[in-house]
């Protein structure tokens, strides 16, 4: 789960990190009463979004007075942001966050990720900041230091200083940003975070470490002991289908194509992508009913792909193994009846009773077209849909 | 032979009582698994499906003188299990439990380290010795015993090339599901290795999916120590960057864990992988065809 920049500031200052003063704002209004209470000279008025690379779309402005803070808060709320992480159709803007401007010497990168060669929580740091670090760990792997971190003493001070030095952060700051560090990995653990990235991480004219940015990846699986972070969630950043199958235990992720798939097993039903676009088809979506799929997940998940208008056909792939094929069967008839099916649907079935769900099928009087295999469903269906 | 479990292997179940656990409880039990106990914390002094259950594992080992275990705790408590696990030096634990913290993960390795126990997992389908001993969640009757060993982050994936091998006349000594998490116990490279030492063991199957580097490695290994041949198969080819695709490993991110850096890995490891999971079956014929293999492969 993401968070916007804003609160992942706020999770940082409750922690007792640096971060400049900011509030967020919904409104010009707001953006204004904001700026008005913050007082300084320069303000940031920066789109809140969950994508990188705002500022290169536009998405961040300097304002030296209110009215051009009103200014900047109409032009950009409402906005859609094309980023290189929004994808072509881009982000509307529907929040601010309003922050004092800070007298930058220079930027640094910080990050923490589970490094999974490893098995370990791993401090990445760089000088070269606010740069996209992936592009600097292309050109200049050098100029990026790891620590790998024990969980059990959790980040050292020495590891935090050798980290700071390594980035050439002046010496006399060297503590400062080694308290950063212990501070960010501190939030890190205790919030169950996958992933937080400081790009950048400046050092300002007052000698200030802080976090000019704050982009925050939380672990799904953990998000049950933290109520406070599930508070966070901003439904508007996320598709409304991946929010309806998230209800029922669903794994749905849109995709661009037209041919609808229901799978059980995530490997499998990326496999079954990976099959339909090899005989020249699209798939809708990826998704997974899990192992222990019922009738009426089943016809949840016909709900959600039928509610995606560019899906021109559906394919059902389901290896049965513990789950009966008959049940599975039902589930599908049941769905189809339910839904008032409009587009070809292609049935694969395998496993415990295949014989019984396959003539369950075929006598349903439904329009469902059997497949023998992976392969022959992904042919006919792509096939069908044209 | 085969890997890891046999016929003599002893299993305590941990979480005994919860409802998935039974119903694999006894899809085990048919199998011929010898399930000798369970744990449930409070529970201790019942019976289930004519099993004793105990309050620890380390009561169950010494009454039962188990050796491995397998966990169906629920996620939150499953981190827990394994180290209990752990602590009663179990030879092998497999956890089945999908959707566990990763950061209770790191401390279980942690834990874990110099200490005896394998732990397979967790968010696996399990390990079967096929006609021996089933210990997990996947469909016993897909299986027959032969000498194609099968390794595997995917669960439903596993079930259908398994499948696909069985219908083909191919059987299998060992299925080992070593999960779809970023931060599991054993990794292609340990099960490579006793494939590789297994005499009953002649080809392998090695299925991987995006997400990490562990793909990459295992075809390192098997350039420089593999003797057996094997035959993979790569899914989520067509997975766009940055979408989690239900694993919670399965993600490319950082223009890392592409299906296509990992073909080419494996293919310059002698590695022949199938286009489609459809035909990963007859990649491996063709491949045993070639070794002078497949008569010595084909049981049925």
């Amino acid at each position: 789960m993401n968070i916007h920049e804003y609160q992942g500031k706020q999770l940082l200052r409750d922690y007792g990190v640096a971060v400049s003063n900011g509030r967020v704002a919904f409104s010009p209004d707001e953006a204004v009463k904001a700026a008005k209470e913050l007082g300084t000279d320069v303000i940031v008025v920066k789109a809140q979004i969950h994508a990188g690379g705002r500022g290169k779309a536009g998405g961040v402005k300097i304002a030296k007075n209110l009215d051009e803070v009103r200014a900047y808060a109409k032009e950009l709320l409402g906005k859609t942001l094309v980023t290189h992480q929004t994808g072509p159709e881009g982000k509307e803007v529907k929040r601010l966050l309003i922050e004092e401007g800070s007298d930058i010497k220079k930027e640094y990168y910080i990050g923490l990720v589970v490094d999974r060669a490893t098995d370990r929580v791993t401090l990445m740091g760089s000088e070269e900041g606010g740069m996209d670090i992936e592009e600097v760990a292309e050109q200049t792997p050098e100029k990026i230091f790891k620590e790998i971190i024990d969980p059990i003493v959790g980040l050292t001070g020495f590891q935090a200083r050798r980290m700071a030095f390594n980035m050439n952060i002046p010496t006399k700051l060297v503590n400062k940003a080694a308290k950063f560090m212990l501070g960010l990995y501190q939030v890190f653990v205790e919030k169950d975070a996958s992933i937080v990235e400081i790009n950048p991480l400046v050092v300002t004219g007052d000698d200030d470490v802080l976090a000019l940015d704050a982009k925050f990846n939380f672990d799904e699986n953990a998000l049950y002991r933290h109520k406070d972070i599930v508070e966070l969630r901003d439904f508007d950043e996320e598709d409304p289908k991946e929010i309806e199958a998230s209800k029922y235990d669903l794994s749905y992720i849109s995709l661009d194509g037209n041919i609808g798939c229901m799978v059980n097993g995530a490997g499998l039903a990326m496999a079954t992508m990976d099959t339909i676009n090899y005989y020249g088809g699209t798939p809708a979506n990826f998704l997974d009913v899990g192992g222990g799929a019922t009738a009426e997940k089943v016809t949840e998940a016909f709900k959600i792909i039928l509610s995606d208008e560019a899906v021109k056909g559906i394919f059902v792939n389901i290896f049965g193994g513990i789950m009966k094929c008959d049940v599975i069967a039902e589930g599908v008839i049941a769905a189809a009846k339910e839904v008032g099916l409009q587009v070809p649907l292609v049935v694969r079935l395998e496993g415990t009773n295949v014989d019984k769900g396959k003539a369950l099928l075929n006598e349903s009087g439904l329009n469902i077209i059997a497949a023998d295999t992976m392969a022959d469903g992904a042919q006919k269906i792509v096939e069908l849909v044209g | 032979m085969a890997i890891y479990i046999n016929k003599d292997t002893k299993v305590i179940v941990q979480g005994i009582t919860g409802s998935t656990a039974l119903f694999h409880t006894k899809q085990m039990l048919e199998y011929g698994t010898k399930i000798v106990g369970g744990v449930t914390p409070g529970k201790g002094g019942t019976e289930v499906e004519g099993v004793p259950v105990f309050n620890t594992v380390e009561e169950a080992v010494k009454a039962t003188g188990a050796n491995v275990s397998v966990i169906y705790v629920p996620a939150p408590f499953a981190a827990d299990a394994i180290l209990e696990a752990v602590d009663a030096e179990l030879d092998m634990t497999i956890c089945i439990t999908e959707h566990i913290p990763v950061i209770d993960m790191i401390k279980v390795k942690r834990y874990m380290e110099g200490k005896k126990t394998r732990l397979v997992g967790p968010n696996c389908p399990g390990v079967i010795t096929a006609d021996e001993c089933k210990i997990g969640i996947m469909p016993g009757y897909i299986h027959t015993k032969g000498h194609v060993g099968v390794v595997s982050r995917s669960g439903t994936l596993t079930y259908e090339a398994t499948h696909q091998l069985s219908q083909a006349g191919i059987g299998q000594t060992t299925a080992v599901g070593i999960g779809g998490d970023p931060v599991n116990g054993t990794n292609f490279i340990d099960v490579l290795k006793e494939f590789n030492e297994d005499p009953e063991t002649y080809a392998v199957v090695m299925i991987g999916e995006i997400g990490g580097t562990a793909e990459e490695e295992a075809a390192e290994w098997v350039k420089a120590n593999m003797t057996k041949p094997v035959v993979g198969f790569i899914g989520g080819q067509t997975a766009p960057p940055g979408k989690r695709m239900g694993h919670a490993g399965a993600i490319i991110s950082g223009g890392k864990g592409t299906a296509a850096e990992k073909i080419k890995a494996m293919n310059a490891a002698g590695i022949e992988v199938a286009d489609t999971p459809s035909v990963i079956g007859e990649t491996l014929i063709k491949v045993l065809k070639e070794k002078g293999l497949y008569e010595q492969c084909k049981t049925h």
